[in-house]
């Protein structure tokens, strides 16, 4: 019992830690997000979009809003987990919580549920940002939420391991540019995988991210290029997957002990 | 005799082959003020950093206050309370917040925890600086609060790893002070530490650690009682144009005021300020040339390390 309540205990100091940090300093993580999004629907959106016309049967704005959502809710779980972790490990705080009697799975919740919340935050005021240039009307919420629950929960576990096995602050910042950005750039946040020749179409299902992104607007708008169930058992082989890994690195001390 | 810690065959060797522990073996009684001194690369930190469970041992066993730390980790790791050598906390948190959330990762809630950083804030002298982020504190200030965060779960083994590096001297008697008290309250403290002045003045039993092997492990009182000799400066009221000759007392001059005189145990300090007395010389003071500790650990370490060489 007393395992259990100190357990608890733990994870929320690590959970609303992690808030507290991201959230005290909002002018870099929360705002420039949502200034970005932005600009990603005027220009995209408003200029460029009204010339494209329709995509998957909408206005391109409305096809392409909950693509830009996905895209703040997944570079901000990644970007605060690996922020976060690194700069814990850098200032050496992370033995704080090593020399504690916490256990790996609370370490591991507390931060990638941080990122979680982070992502999800984002993810809101991208909403809310989105309101100003379209209607939204969700047509599956119960899906919509658990989609990008899931992509989320993905990326903070990736970026906990990224954060794990990186040496300096330039390993926190090579997979972001050069994995996660051109895979979501590529991942049907813009267009439809219809509009590709079919080779590329192929090429295309094997980026996770397509996925996710497709299941998320199939919650929205109704429309999706791939299928859901397929997305859905997708995300959650990686969430077991990276969260099993990420357990292990935790426990064998990968990084973190000598 | 409860044991706060047993220390059997530690052996640690790290992935670029050094072997930072041959084997060491080591038992530390409940209530003890303990110093485990040794030179830089010893092993001393890698002892404690296994106690911590921030090294990963290679071989042996460790229990602390009877939990194994392979098999009972998490009621091991309860028991004891870190105040590494290298400030480790978060740069951009404030100090209580600091002690609130380690307070949390051993599971006290928010209440609580809030008012035991309180109480020691004010004990260690932090309280007004409570709301200040860490990075601004001054080294002492720093030290203290890595304290106020080892103690905050009532730990029953404290272990401080040069605890008073670069502490100025009234800062250091006060902590001096503040750790005699909760040695006083029952809890078991091992210390590293270079000032041995620190280590003689507080601690009751000592090991020394060399080469990854502790090789001397007694009382103070007992380590000290190998001196058998000890160098004394004089200083002396009228200007010594040379060095007098003291009948069973080597001495030699160090300047026109300042005798160095070398005392026997067996021989005690009288004999030679008859030997003073009889050839005028005043003297207006004496001190230990060295810290009588650091005399005595300088020989051990030098007569380990010919040990090697021969």
């Amino acid at each position: 019992m007393n395992y259990w309540r100190n357990s608890w205990v733990a994870f929320t100091t690590i959970l609303f830690k992690e808030i507290r940090r991201f959230s005290r300093i909002w002018p870099q993580t929360l705002l420039p997000p949502g200034i970005t999004m932005a600009l990603y629907f005027v220009i995209f959106g408003n200029l460029i979009g009204s010339r494209i016309g329709d995509m998957g049967g909408f206005d391109y704005i409305d096809y392409i809003v909950p693509g830009l959502i996905m895209m703040a809710v997944i570079t901000n779980s990644y970007s605060n987990v690996v922020s976060s972790f690194f700069s814990t490990k850098f200032q050496r705080s992370i033995e704080e919580l090593m020399v504690a009697p916490v256990s790996p799975h609370v370490i591991l919740l507390g931060y990638t549920l941080g990122g979680v919340a982070r992502g999800l935050a984002v993810g809101l005021i991208v909403t809310l940002m989105s309101l100003f240039f379209t209607r939204l009307q969700v047509q599956h919420i119960g899906l919509t939420i658990a989609v990008v629950f899931l992509t989320s929960l993905v990326f903070s576990l990736g970026g906990f391991i990224n954060a794990v096995y990186a040496r300096n602050f330039d390993d926190i910042s090579i997979v972001p540019t050069f994995v996660l950005t051109p895979l979501t750039y590529l991942g049907g946040v813009f267009y439809s995988i219809n509009l590709l020749p079919e080779f590329w179409q192929g090429v295309s299902l094997i980026n996770p991210i397509l996925h996710m992104v497709n299941a998320f607007r199939f919650g929205i708008l109704g429309v999706s290029d791939i299928n859901i169930g397929v997305a859905l058992l997708l995300m959650a082989v990686f969430v077991v997957g990276l969260y099993l890994f990420s357990y292990r690195l935790l426990v064998r001390g990968t990084g973190l002990r000598q | 005799m409860t044991t706060a810690i047993s220390i059997r065959g530690l052996e640690k060797t790290y992935p670029n082959g050094m072997r930072a522990l041959k084997g060491v073996d080591l038992e530390v009684a409940q209530g003890d003020f303990f110093a485990l001194l040794g030179p830089n690369g010893a092993g001393k930190s890698t002892t404690i950093g296994i106690l911590s469970s921030l090294v990963s041992k290679s071989a042996g066993k460790v229990s602390i206050f009877g939990h194994d730390l392979d098999t009972e980790l998490m009621a091991a790791k309860r028991c004891i309370g870190v105040v590494p050598q290298e400030f480790n906390f978060s740069q951009f948190e404030k100090c209580q917040d600091i002690l609130i959330n380690q307070a949390g990762y051993y599971g006290i809630p928010a209440g609580e925890a809030r008012e035991r950083a309180e109480h020691f804030l004010r004990r260690l002298n932090l309280w007004d600086k409570r709301n200040v982020a860490s990075r601004m504190l001054s080294g002492g200030m720093k030290r203290r609060l890595m304290i106020a965060r080892a103690l905050i779960h009532e730990p029953r083994l404290l272990i401080l790893d040069e605890p008073t590096a670069g502490v100025d001297i009234e800062i250091r008697r006060s902590m001096w002070q503040f750790l005699e008290e909760i040695n006083a309250q029952g809890v078991t403290i091992i210390l590293t530490t270079h000032y041995l002045e620190e280590a003689e003045q507080l601690c009751r039993n000592i090991a020394i650690i060399d080469g990854g092997q502790i090789i001397h492990n007694t009382s103070m009182r007992e380590l000290l009682k190998e001196l058998q000799v000890e160098t004394f400066l004089l200083d002396c009221r009228d200007v010594q144009a040379q060095a007098p000759v003291l009948a069973g007392y080597p001495c030699a001059l160090v300047d026109d005021h300042t005798l160095e005189v070398q005392v026997d145990r067996e021989q005690g300090m009288n004999g030679l300020f008859t030997e003073l007395a009889a050839q005028g010389i005043q003297v207006s003071s004496l001190r230990n040339k060295s810290n009588r500790l650091e005399e005595l650990f300088l020989r051990l370490v030098d007569g380990n390390a010919q040990k090697g060489v021969a």
